[in-house]
């Protein structure tokens, strides 16, 4: 919320190439992402309930799935500017329209299970 | 007179520390703030819990929740499975409640002037908020561009984030952090996209 990264005019400026903002800030997330796992795997440290951390890998010879998924999802992510998250976080900033896209999310997710065997993944 | 000077200058540095964390509450975090924090959700998760940071999987939960017709996608166990995820959003509502409502920022954000231009083409003509008021709003319900981008827009996030199995938190942070091939794949599907939208589409609808 404070870095505007839930802002639909951020998300313009981040298509439109016209500034560092957002790039910045998934850069730098992904970077201590980064860092992080590398360490967690390094040392194989536990998680609280002291079980050994491992993080299921994502089949990568679905291209279809990530190409077309993905550009749907991009479509949406410009046209309404807010991912899940941020759907989220503005509607706890009070702006209760967000309610609309969030329904339209849900029926979006509802629709992909009913037609997910009839997909190509 | 140097013991009354020492005591206006601290009580003066006392207050404008205080006033400057207000203002660190009320102002706009730069990304070199924010991007840290967002990322350090990745191995919070991880290490609380053993988790993946990924938000759309919670629209999953809340089908599986409701499975109108028992659709076999949503059949599993979404409180055993999301129920972690699902209190993950609730503080993301309370976060969005504390930095978009609580300590707002009271000036419009400062965008850069050429998208600004770009958009003002476009019809927008309030900058003040998170988002244009000229779209969200319940009246603009009443128009197709409001269909198009409150619904179309929000479906399509629905459908695309599930298609591609993760959102920009499962893919973009997460599965970057974690150098999967996929989610490399699929973050070049959101901008494939995201850029079609932005200067094919947008012309059009607009």
């Amino acid at each position: 919320m404070k870095s505007e990264v839930i802002s639909w005019f951020r998300i313009q400026e981040m298509f439109r190439f016209d500034s560092f903002h957002m790039y910045g800030i998934i850069g730098v997330a992904i970077a201590v992402g980064l860092i992080s796992i590398q360490l967690i795997k390094k040392f194989n440290v536990k998680d609280l309930s002291g079980n050994p951390i491992t993080i299921p890998p994502k089949d990568p010879k679905q291209v279809t799935r990530y190409i077309v998924g993905g550009s749907m999802f991009g479509l949406g992510w410009a046209l309404m500017g807010a991912c899940p998250g941020p759907m989220f976080a503005l509607i706890g900033s009070g702006l209760t329209i967000i309610i609309v896209p969030i329904l339209a999310a849900l029926a979006g997710t509802y629709t992909y299970g009913l037609l997910r065997d009839k997909l190509p993944h | 007179m140097y013991i009354w000077f020492r005591i206006t200058t601290q009580s003066k540095t006392q207050t404008l520390s205080l006033t400057r964390m207000f203002d660190f509450l009320y102002q706009p975090w730069p990304w070199y703030v924010a991007g840290p924090l967002v990322g350090l959700t990745v191995p919070l998760l991880l290490m609380l819990g053993g988790k993946m940071f990924g938000i759309s999987e919670n629209l999953r939960h809340v089908c599986a929740a409701c499975n109108i017709g028992n659709v076999s996608f949503f059949q599993y166990d979404w409180k055993k499975n999301g129920a972690w995820n699902l209190t993950f959003v609730l503080g993301v509502i309370l976060g969005g409640f504390l930095g978009g409502f609580l300590f707002a920022n009271p000036n419009p954000i400062a965008l850069a002037e050429s998208t600004v231009q770009d958009l003002m083409a476009l019809g927008i003509t309030d900058f003040t908020g998170f988002v244009p008021n000229d779209l969200f709003t319940w009246s603009a319900l009443t128009t197709p561009i409001g269909w198009i981008v409150l619904v179309l827009g929000g479906f399509l996030v629905g459908f695309g984030a599930r298609y591609a199995g993760g959102c920009t938190s499962g893919h973009a942070i997460s599965g970057l952090s974690d150098l999967q091939l996929a989610s490399l794949i699929a973050v070049i599907g959101f901008f494939a996209g995201g850029l079609l939208m932005t200067y094919v589409i947008y012309p059009i609808i607009f």
